[in-house]
C-alpha cells in the first residue's frame, strides 16, 4: 500500500499514469492531506460518484472541486412529522476509518449546521443556533416529515413554535429546499387516509405559504443514503438536477425499480413466485403475485441497492411496497383493493401487460 | 400550585422525536439551583397512526407501525407481525425466530452503541476540551482502555492517528464551521474528563458512525434495506437462495446466498468486537469519572418487562408451536419488579395494563382503560405556539402540570407508573438469576454486575451498590451490559467456569446450521380468511425493544378480515408519559427530582438524566378510536384565534 500513501507531490505534480486533468489549489491539497487521502483514492472516489450521478467523466474535476471547497456549504436539516428513518438512512452514508476513508467526504463537504438528532446544542442554545444559521442566506434547507396544515392545531410544536412557523422562517433565506423522504415529499404516512392531522407535504405547504423557491423531492421511505447525499452533491457541483413531474431528480427516479430488477425476466416469461419461501422464491422469480409494486415505483433501489450495495427488497424476497411514490399507503390495486400483498392491476406497469401466467389463474383473477 | 418553571429545554435534542422538558429549580443565588419536585415531560408532535390503521389489511400493519419510528424500525414491525399472528393463531418456523432474534438483537447493539456515542456522549464528553489533548498521551490511554481495538489499518491507534482526529476538529474550528458541535455546553463545570479522555471518546464517536452502517447490513440481507427492512406475517420474507453464487438475471437467487450469509457473519463479528473492545470499556471509563451520577436520576423503582428473545431451539415441530410460547426461555424475562422487593420477579398479567389520558391531549376515559377498549380522540387545549416571548424573556408558551400537557398518554400497570428499558431488563434478569429458573445469561448478568459495578475500585469495579443501579449512571451501565449479553448471544460465547455457564454457539451459527429449513408458514394468508380458526378476540403482540416493553393490540373484523382497532403501548410512552389522574409523575418526571444544576441557563444535568432513558418520542405518541368514529375536528383555540389554514396565519413571530 506504500504507493497509495497521500503525498503532496502527487497532488502538485500530475502522476505519469494519471490523465484526469484535475489541478488542485493549495488549500484543497492541504485539506486532503490532513484527511490522509491520496490523489489516486480521491480521484477514484470522484469517478465513482460521477458514475452514481450519471455524470460524464469530464465532470469529475468539478465534483472534486465541490468536494474540497474550503468553505463548506451550510445545510440546515429540520424534522417535522417524521420517524427519524430518513436521518438514520443518511447517517449510513458516513464512514470513517482512521481518518483515511474518503466515503465520508460527502458529509465532510457540507457543514451540517442544524440537525436536532445529532447536534450538541439543546433547548435555547439549539434555538439560537437555528436563528443564527438561518439569518445567513444561501444554505440548503433539508426537511424530513410532513407538516400539519393548521399552525394552531397543536399537532406539531417545537421550540414553542408551530411546524408552519418553523418551516416558514427557516425557508426564508434558503437557496434550495430538499424534501427528504416520502412524508416531506408527498405527505407520506401522516397523510395516509384519513390524514388525522391534516398533514401537508413541503411542496403543498410552500404553495400555501406562497414560497416560490427551488425544491427537490427525494422520496422513499426512507430514501437510499447515496441518493440523499448524491442529490446534495449534484446540486453543489452542477446546480439543479433535471427533475420529473413530481420534482424528483431523474438521475435516480427516472426508471422504475422493476427496470433494473434481476427478477424481471420471469415477470415477462414466468414462472412467478406464488408464496414466500416457495421454490420459485428461492430461485429469485418475480414477486408480482405477492404484491410487488416495482413496475409502478420510481427509485434506484435495484440499481444502487441498499447499505453499500448489499441487497434491495426484492433481492431479499419481499416485493416493493412502492414507498417512493405519492400516496403509496393508499394505492389501489387489483379489484380496487389497498394492500402491499395485492397484485397491481392490469395496465399499471407503464402500460405494460401483466405477466402471462397471471391470466386464468385462481389466485390472480382475470387479466382485465 | 407549582412554582413557575425556570428550567426549560425545548427542543430536547439528541433524541428521536420532539420533546419539551420543564422543571422548577430552587435558585442557589449563584445562577444554579436544585430541582425539588418532579419535572414535566411533554411530547409536542402527533401523527395519529392508529387511526390510519383502521380498515387496513392486517398483513400491511407492520409496514405502518414500522414507520412509528425509524430508529426502532425492526421492533415495531415485528410487534405488529406477532400481534396479527396471535390474532389468527399462526406459528412461525424456527428459522423465522432465529432471524427475528438476530434482527432485534442487531437493533439493540446498533441502537445502544449509537445512543451512547451519538446521542448521549456529548453530555459527558467536552469536544472543545478534546482539542487540547496531547496525541501521544491519548495513544497511551487508548492502549490501556481499548488495548485490543485496532482501528488504525489493523494496528493500535498511535499519536499520528489521534493527530488526524485533532486535525479534523481543528479544520472545523479554523473554518468557523463547527456544524453539529456548535453551541454545546462546552466548558460547563460539570464536564470532568481529561482532554485525552475526551479526544479518545470523540475518536470513537466518529468510528462508531462508520461501524454502525456495517452492522445494519444484517437487516439489509434479511430484510432488503435498512432502515425499515421488510417483514411478513407468518415468518420471514427472505429465503435461502437456490443459487449460492452471484445473483443475476440468468441465475436468479436471493440475498441469502454465500456472499449474503458471509456479510451477516461479518456484521455479527463486528458487533461483538466493538462492544467488547470499545463500548464496554468506554462506558466504564466514563462511569469512573462520573460516579456521583449513581446518586441522581432514580425513578419510583417499579419496573416492567414483556420479555424478549425466545429460544428457537424449543420449537418442537415447525408451525405447530413456536418459541414465542416459551417465555420461560427468554433471554430477557417477562415480569414485574416492585420497588419494595427489587430482587423479586413477579409474573406479568397483560390485563393489568391501562392507559390514562388525564394529562394528555385526548378526550376519553380519565380513569384508565385497557388498550383494547380505550377510546380517545385528539383534543389539543394547550397553549398556542408562535406567540413570542414576554418582555422579560420568559416564555408565553408554558405547559401546566395540572392541565393536559402532552401527546403521550400515561400507561400504568396495576395503576402504577413503571420504568421500562435496559435497567428493567438487567434487574429482571438479575432477579430471575436468583431463582431455580435462572438462565445462563442471568448468571452472566449477576457476575458482570458484581464485577463491574459492585466490586471495590481496588478490584477494578466501581464500588457502587446494587440499589444505585436505579440511577442515571445505572441506566447507562445496564444498557452496555445488556448489549454485551445480546451481542454474545448472536455471535456465540465461550464457557465461563467461574460463573458456571456453558459455551453457546450463538443464534447466527444455529440459524446457519438450519438455513435450509422453512422461513414462512404457508397457511398464513388463508388463515386470514378463516375467522372460525382465530383463537382470540384481540391479538396481543409484544417485543422487548431496546428502549423497553412494547405491545401492540389488534382487533380484526370477523367479516371483512380487516383491522377494526389497533393500539400500541410503547416503551418511551411508559417512560416519557405525563402525570396520571392521581398526579403520579411519569418516570422522566420523577427522575428529575433532586437534580443540582450549576447553571440554570445551561441545564446539562437535566439532559444527562433525560438522555439516560434514550428518549424515542415518535414511538410514544398514540391515539385510538376503537369504534371507528370520525375524529372530532376540535376547535382548539378558545376563541383566541379561530383561523386555521396556513394562508391565514395570524400567529406571531
Amino acid at each position: 500500500m506504500s504507493t497509495d500513501l497521500p503525498s503532496r507531490s502527487d497532488y502538485s505534480h500530475m502522476p505519469a499514469d494519471s490523465s484526469d486533468g484535475v489541478t488542485f489549489d493549495e488549500a484543497t491539497v492541504e485539506r486532503l492531506l490532513q484527511l490522509g487521502i491520496s490523489r489516486r483514492r480521491f480521484m477514484s472516489y470522484c469517478a465513482g460518484l460521477a458514475s452514481l450521478l450519471a455524470l460524464p467523466q469530464s465532470m469529475v474535476p468539478r465534483l472534486a472541486q465541490a468536494a474540497t471547497s474550503t468553505t463548506l456549504p451550510a445545510v440546515v436539516y429540520m424534522s417535522f412529522q417524521e420517524c427519524t428513518g430518513c436521518l438514520e438512512s443518511m447517517v449510513n452514508s458516513f464512514a470513517f476509518s482512521g481518518g483515511t476513508t474518503i466515503d465520508n467526504l460527502i458529509l465532510n463537504m457540507i457543514s451540517l449546521d442544524y440537525q436536532e438528532t445529532l447536534m450538541a446544542a439543546a433547548g435555547d442554545q439549539a434555538e439560537e443556533r437555528l436563528l443564527s444559521v438561518t439569518a445567513q442566506s444561501g444554505y440548503v434547507l433539508v426537511v424530513d416529515g410532513s407538516i400539519p396544515a393548521r399552525w394552531d392545531s397543536g399537532y406539531f410544536i417545537s421550540g414553542e413554535r408551530s411546524g408552519v412557523a418553523r418551516f416558514r422562517d427557516a425557508a426564508k433565506n434558503a437557496a434550495l429546499l430538499v424534501a427528504v423522504g416520502t412524508c416531506a415529499s408527498f405527505g407520506g404516512l401522516p397523510k395516509a387516509d384519513p390524514n388525522p392531522t391534516d398533514a401537508l407535504s413541503i411542496g403543498e405547504l410552500m404553495a400555501d405559504l406562497g414560497i416560490s423557491k427551488p425544491l427537490i423531492n427525494v422520496s422513499g421511505c426512507p430514501p437510499i443514503p447515496e441518493v440523499i447525499t448524491g442529490v446534495i452533491l449534484y446540486y453543489l457541483s452542477q446546480g439543479m438536477p433535471t427533475l420529473d413531474s413530481l420534482r424528483r431528480p431523474t438521475v435516480f427516479y427516472g426508471d422504475t425499480v422493476h427496470e433494473d430488477c434481476y427478477r424481471k425476466e420471469s415477470f415477462e416469461e414466468g414462472p412467478l413466485a406464488r408464496a414466500f419461501d416457495d421454490p420459485n422464491s428461492r430461485k429469485g422469480k418475480c414477486l408480482y403475485m405477492l404484491g410487488c409494486k416495482g413496475p409502478v415505483t420510481h427509485n434506484a433501489c435495484s440499481r444502487v441497492r441498499w447499505n453499500q450495495g448489499i441487497s434491495f427488497p426484492m433481492m431479499s424476497g419481499h416485493g416493493c411496497i412502492g414507498c417512493a411514490e405519492p400516496d403509496f399507503w393508499d394505492r389501489l390495486n387489483r379489484n380496487n383493493e389497498k394492500g402491499f400483498y395485492i397484485p397491481i392491476a392490469a395496465g399499471s406497469g407503464h402500460s405494460r401487460g401483466l405477466p402471462c401466467d397471471t391470466c386464468h389463474d385462481d389466485n390472480g383473477g382475470d387479466d382485465d | 400550585m407549582a412554582a413557575t418553571p425556570n428550567v426549560i429545554i425545548d427542543p430536547v435534542t439528541r433524541i428521536e422525536g420532539h420533546l419539551r422538558i420543564q422543571a422548577h429549580a430552587v435558585p442557589d443565588g449563584m445562577g444554579g439551583g436544585t430541582i425539588t419536585d418532579p419535572g414535566l415531560s411533554a411530547s409536542t408532535m402527533v401523527r395519529g397512526l392508529e387511526k390510519i390503521l383502521q380498515g387496513r389489511d392486517p398483513r400491511d400493519a407492520w409496514a405502518f407501525t414500522q414507520r412509528i419510528c425509524g430508529v426502532c424500525t425492526v421492533v415495531h414491525g415485528l410487534t405488529s407481525v406477532r400481534a396479527v399472528e396471535h390474532a389468527i393463531g399462526i406459528k412461525v418456523s424456527k428459522n423465522a425466530d432465529y432471524i427475528r432474534n438476530m434482527m432485534i438483537g442487531a437493533q439493540y447493539v446498533h441502537d445502544h452503541v449509537m445512543h451512547f456515542y451519538h446521542l448521549h456522549a456529548l453530555d459527558w464528553v467536552d469536544v472543545v476540551s478534546a482539542m487540547k489533548a496531547n496525541p501521544t498521551r491519548t495513544a497511551a490511554l487508548a492502549r490501556i482502555n481499548n488495548g485490543t481495538y485496532k482501528p488504525n489499518n489493523g494496528a493500535l491507534p498511535n499519536a499520528a492517528y489521534f493527530q488526524t482526529v485533532l486535525n479534523k476538529l481543528n479544520n472545523l474550528v479554523s473554518r468557523g464551521q463547527l456544524g453539529l458541535f456548535a453551541n454545546g455546553y462546552w466548558g460547563h463545570s460539570a464536564y470532568k474528563l481529561s482532554p485525552e479522555e475526551n479526544l479518545l471518546l470523540v475518536s470513537h464517536y466518529l468510528e462508531a458512525l462508520a461501524w454502525a452502517r456495517e452492522v445494519v447490513k444484517l437487516h439489509s440481507v434479511f430484510g432488503g434495506k435498512d432502515p425499515h427492512p421488510n417483514l411478513v406475517v407468518g415468518g420471514m420474507p427472505c429465503t435461502l437462495s437456490s443459487n449460492t453464487g452471484t445473483i443475476n438475471d440468468d441465475k436468479g437467487g436471493t440475498s441469502l446466498n454465500t456472499a449474503g450469509l458471509a456479510t451477516i457473519k461479518t456484521a455479527v463479528a463486528r458487533m461483538k468486537a466493538f462492544v467488547d473492545q470499545v463500548y464496554l470499556p468506554d462506558v466504564l471509563l466514563v462511569a469512573k469519572r462520573y460516579k456521583e451520577w449513581a446518586d441522581f436520576g432514580a425513578t419510583a423503582g417499579n419496573f416492567l418487562c414483556y420479555g424478549e428473545f425466545p429460544d428457537p431451539a424449543l420449537v418442537k415441530r415447525e408451525f405447530t408451536d413456536g418459541a414465542i410460547d416459551y417465555p420461560a426461555g427468554y433471554i430477557i424475562p417477562q415480569g414485574v419488579i416492585w420497588a419494595d422487593a427489587p430482587t423479586t420477579l413477579v409474573p406479568f398479567d397483560e390485563k393489568m395494563v391501562t392507559e390514562n389520558v388525564a394529562h394528555a391531549w385526548y378526550l376519553g376515559s380519565d380513569t384508565g382503560e385497557h388498550p383494547s377498549v380505550g377510546e380517545t380522540e385528539l383534543y389539543y387545549d394547550g397553549p398556542l405556539p408562535d406567540q413570542g416571548r414576554n418582555p422579560d424573556g420568559t416564555s408565553k408558551y408554558m405547559l401546566d402540570e395540572n392541565a393536559r400537557y402532552s401527546w403521550i398518554k400515561s400507561p400504568r400497570y396495576d395503576s402504577q407508573p413503571m420504568e421500562v428499558g435496559p435497567l428493567a431488563h438487567i434487574l429482571t434478569m438479575h432477579a430471575r438469576g436468583g431463582t431455580a429458573n435462572a438462565q445462563p445469561t442471568d448468571k452472566l448478568v449477576r457476575g458482570y454486575v458484581q464485577q463491574f459495578w459492585i466490586n471495590p475500585t481496588a478490584q477494578g469495579g466501581l464500588g457502587l451498590t446494587f440499589t444505585q443501579l436505579n440511577s442515571t449512571l445505572g441506566r447507562i451501565f445496564c444498557r452496555v451490559l445488556e448489549t454485551k449479553i445480546i451481542a454474545d448471544q448472536i455471535a456465540g460465547r465461550a464457557a465461563d467456569r467461574t460463573l458456571g455457564t456453558a459455551a453457546y454457539a450463538g443464534w447466527y451459527q444455529l440459524y446457519y446450521n438450519n438455513k435450509a429449513g422453512a422461513y414462512w408458514n404457508p397457511n398464513t394468508f388463508t388463515r386470514l380468511q378463516q375467522p372460525n380458526l382465530w383463537p382470540v378476540q384481540v391479538g396481543f403482540g409484544f417485543t422487548e425493544a431496546p428502549r423497553g416493553a412494547l405491545g401492540h393490540w389488534v382487533k380484526l373484523n370477523r367479516v371483512s378480515g380487516l383491522i377494526d382497532n389497533y393500539q400500541c403501548v410503547v416503551a418511551s410512552q411508559w417512560n416519557a408519559g405525563p402525570r396520571d389522574l392521581v398526579g403520579a409523575p411519569g418516570p422522566y418526571e420523577e427522575a428529575l427530582r433532586g437534580h443540582v444544576l450549576a447553571d440554570l441557563k445551561q441545564p446539562l444535568e437535566v439532559l444527562r438524566t433525560i438522555h439516560s432513558f434514550d428518549p424515542c418520542i415518535g414511538c410514544a405518541v398514540h391515539i385510538v378510536d376503537p369504534d371507528g368514529k370520525p375524529l372530532v375536528q376540535v376547535d382548539v383555540n378558545h376563541g383566541v384565534c379561530s383561523t386555521t389554514r396556513v394562508s391565514d396565519m395570524r400567529c406571531a413571530s
